[in-house]
């Protein structure tokens, strides 16, 4: 971390990148930073603006949008584990129309990129959601989030089903606009991850978001009650970057022509360094941002400055390299 | 200054009285509200490596004083500073949000209650040691019109907060009455700072063991009806008992929470609370970015770890009106 401070309005400067193209691509849409903010991480990015410069890093990745107003899950929300949390938010957020009235369009003013996350209940609420969001200038693509832990039915998440994730997955490609890429966002929690990513690919996702959070619990000795809420909530942070790893190998491996949006637990640019050698094009960082907002900024640089290090002209040239 | 007046506002927000306007939400009256929302801080936050320039024990708690010019040029009363803790590999990821106890010549001091893993790493800091931390972060205590008479209320190292507003309402003109209470003598924090500036101040504790015995309540009750104004930080069930108590004698009141936060700035939704908005609509609302203050009378404190059908929201997520 630098020790400079800046003034207010200003973001830091993690210096020159080097020679390395660090260019990529959400399936059709090209990106100028493999780095990217994670769904539910960074709200929709305009609180992380005092710290680094938006436009620097791949594209801000949206809170999960649901078509209603969502209030979100009583308090508490979140409580600490080792190298990690555990959250139930409960997805809140301002709906559709709250997110098309004021935050995607501060993103466009700014030339921020978006990728907007989508969240509902039923298939038809995923597919209105694309539609609502065609043409929206500076959304770049949606990710699917058919896997977050903290709804109503928690037994019921579609990733855990592959009939249930394609079903999804087809509705929102057929619905969605052309330029668009659609990302599934997996969960972790499945015996094989594989035929999920499969059949979502088959249904016509663009690419794979690898890890969603894992489903946990925390008790306090004190109350000998769940902490949460919630009672159990999605686990994140680096505790979990072990198992989202092997998830984007295990995927690589058997579908590598499928891009891979790879998140879980990353912290710096050599956590980031492993995603990709495992075989994503692009990576998201979540909870690292709590701990430190300029994290996708620093990140970006220090993958830079390692795939410079070890001889890569380019990210390209880094994407699944360990499975050599 | 405002008189205690019926009938009329004595509301000092920048948007003039309250009133409840069109909303997407449910609206349940709450009676006439004596305060607006705390409007924003002038300044953004920074990110930055601070020193830790002196370390001092203050009772049971730690205070520490950090080179950060930047911060201290732009913090207001109320606003709070969060720091990562542990180093750069630390197993604990989540910020420590603590309140500016006070600002001057580039420092910025803050009292530490060492509690956690995280506090006591924190309050183990010594002079010359790093820290990582953002700040100023949230909203600050709005300024009553200048000469208001107001009375500050501290709970345990809630009173650190306090001692900045004390010397900004003397400043403007304000007489300054202020109550610090804690359970025991150690527990209390900033008398001293607070002895400087306002009068009386009147200390409780609920052992005996300094001041009045007793609850900081007791103190707020006898001192409400000269005040035309209350400010307080302290625990939740101390802020509730201080609203109420402003509340009944007609006096508007803020607070400021301490509320468990992630992150500090806003994105990570875990600090929320119901809160009525300017609309007259409650909505879980982030105490980092729309708090820490909050006016006394727009905390739901009794709905506070429970989700009702009235709050923005509520109904997507199956909580429906009755």
């Amino acid at each position: 971390m630098t020790g400079l401070a800046v003034p207010w309005g200003q973001s830091r400067d993690f210096g020159p990148t080097g020679d390395v193209d660090m260019s990529t691509a959400l399936g059709s849409a090209p990106l100028v930073s493999p780095v990217l903010t994670a769904s539910g991480c960074s709200a929709f990015g305009r609180e992380l603006e005092p710290f680094f410069d938006l436009r620097s890093i791949g594209a801000v990745v949206t809170k999960s949008v649901q078509l209603r107003t969502r209030s979100g899950r009583p308090t508490p929300r979140m409580a600490e584990t080792p190298s990690g949390m555990l959250n139930s938010i409960g997805l809140q957020g301002p709906g559709i129309d709250g997110l098309l009235a004021e935050d995607l369009p501060w993103l466009a003013e700014r030339g921020v990129p978006a990728f907007v996350s989508i969240a509902g209940t039923r298939v038809e609420d995923f597919a209105e959601l694309a539609a609502r969001l065609r043409g929206v200038p500076g959304v770049l693509g949606l990710e699917v989030n058919i896997s977050c832990p903290n709804v109503e039915s928690r037994g019921e998440v579609f990733a855990c089903d592959p009939v249930a994730a394609a079903d999804v997955v087809a509705a929102v490609r057929a619905a969605a606009d052309p330029a668009q890429p659609v990302y599934a966002k997996l969960s972790p929690d499945v015996t094989d991850i594989v035929p999920v990513a499969r059949s979502v690919a088959a249904a016509g996702a663009d690419g794979l978001s690898m890890i969603n959070t894992l489903l946990g619990l925390v008790i306090d000795p004190d109350t000998m009650r769940p902490v949460l809420g919630g009672v159990t909530g999605g686990l994140s942070g680096p505790a979990i970057r072990p198992v989202a790893l092997r998830c984007v190998w295990q995927v690589h491996q058997a579908l590598p022509e499928v891009p891979i949006l790879g998140m879980g637990g990353i912290r710096t640019g050599l956590d980031a360094l492993q995603f990709v050698l495992a075989g994503a094009r692009a990576v998201s960082v979540g909870t690292a941002v709590f701990n430190d907002p300029s994290a996708p900024a620093r990140i970006h640089a220090e993958l830079a400055a390692a795939l410079g290090a070890r001889g890569f002209p380019s990210l390209r040239d880094a994407v699944g390299y360990a499975h050599r | 200054m405002t008189v205690p007046d019926g009938g009329q506002s004595r509301d000092f927000g920048p948007e003039g009285p309250d009133v409840a306007g069109p909303s997407r939400g449910q609206s349940r009256d709450f009676g006439p509200l004596l305060t607006r929302p705390a409007p924003p801080a002038r300044s953004a936050p920074v990110q930055r490596t601070a020193r830790v320039a002196a370390t001092r024990p203050v009772g049971a708690y730690v205070e520490l004083a950090l080179d950060a010019p930047d911060i201290a040029a732009t913090a207001q009363p109320g606003q709070f500073v969060a720091f990562a803790v542990g180093g750069p590999t630390s197993a604990m990821l989540l910020r420590r949000s603590i309140a500016i106890a006070g600002v001057g010549e580039g420092r910025v001091t803050v009292v530490v209650a060492p509690h956690g893993p995280g506090s006591s790493w924190l309050a183990g800091r010594r002079a010359g040691d790093d820290v990582d931390v953002l700040g100023p972060l949230g909203r600050p205590f709005p300024m009553p019109p200048p000469g208001t008479p107001a009375l500050l209320v501290g709970g345990g190292y809630g009173a650190a907060a306090l001692v900045g507003l004390a010397a900004e309402l003397r400043a403007a003109g304000s007489r300054v009455a202020a109550v610090s209470g804690a359970a025991t003598a150690g527990r209390l924090c900033s008398v001293d700072e607070l002895t400087a500036l306002a009068d009386p101040v009147v200390v409780t504790t609920d052992d005996g063991s300094a001041g009045r015995q007793g609850r900081v309540t007791d103190a707020v009750a006898e001192l409400v009806g000269e005040a035309g104004v209350v400010y307080a930080c302290g625990p939740m069930g101390m802020l509730r008992a201080v609203a109420e108590d402003a509340g009944a004698a007609g006096v508007p009141s803020y607070v400021a929470v301490e509320e468990s936060m992630a992150c500090g700035i806003g994105v990570c939704m875990t600090c929320v609370l119901p809160v009525v908005g300017a609309d007259g609509c409650t909505r879980l609302s982030r105490s980092c970015v729309e708090g820490p203050v909050f006016g006394g009378d727009r905390v739901r404190f009794a709905d506070v770890g429970t989700l009702t059908w009235d709050v923005v929201g509520a109904d997507a997520m199956g909580v429906g009106a009755p």
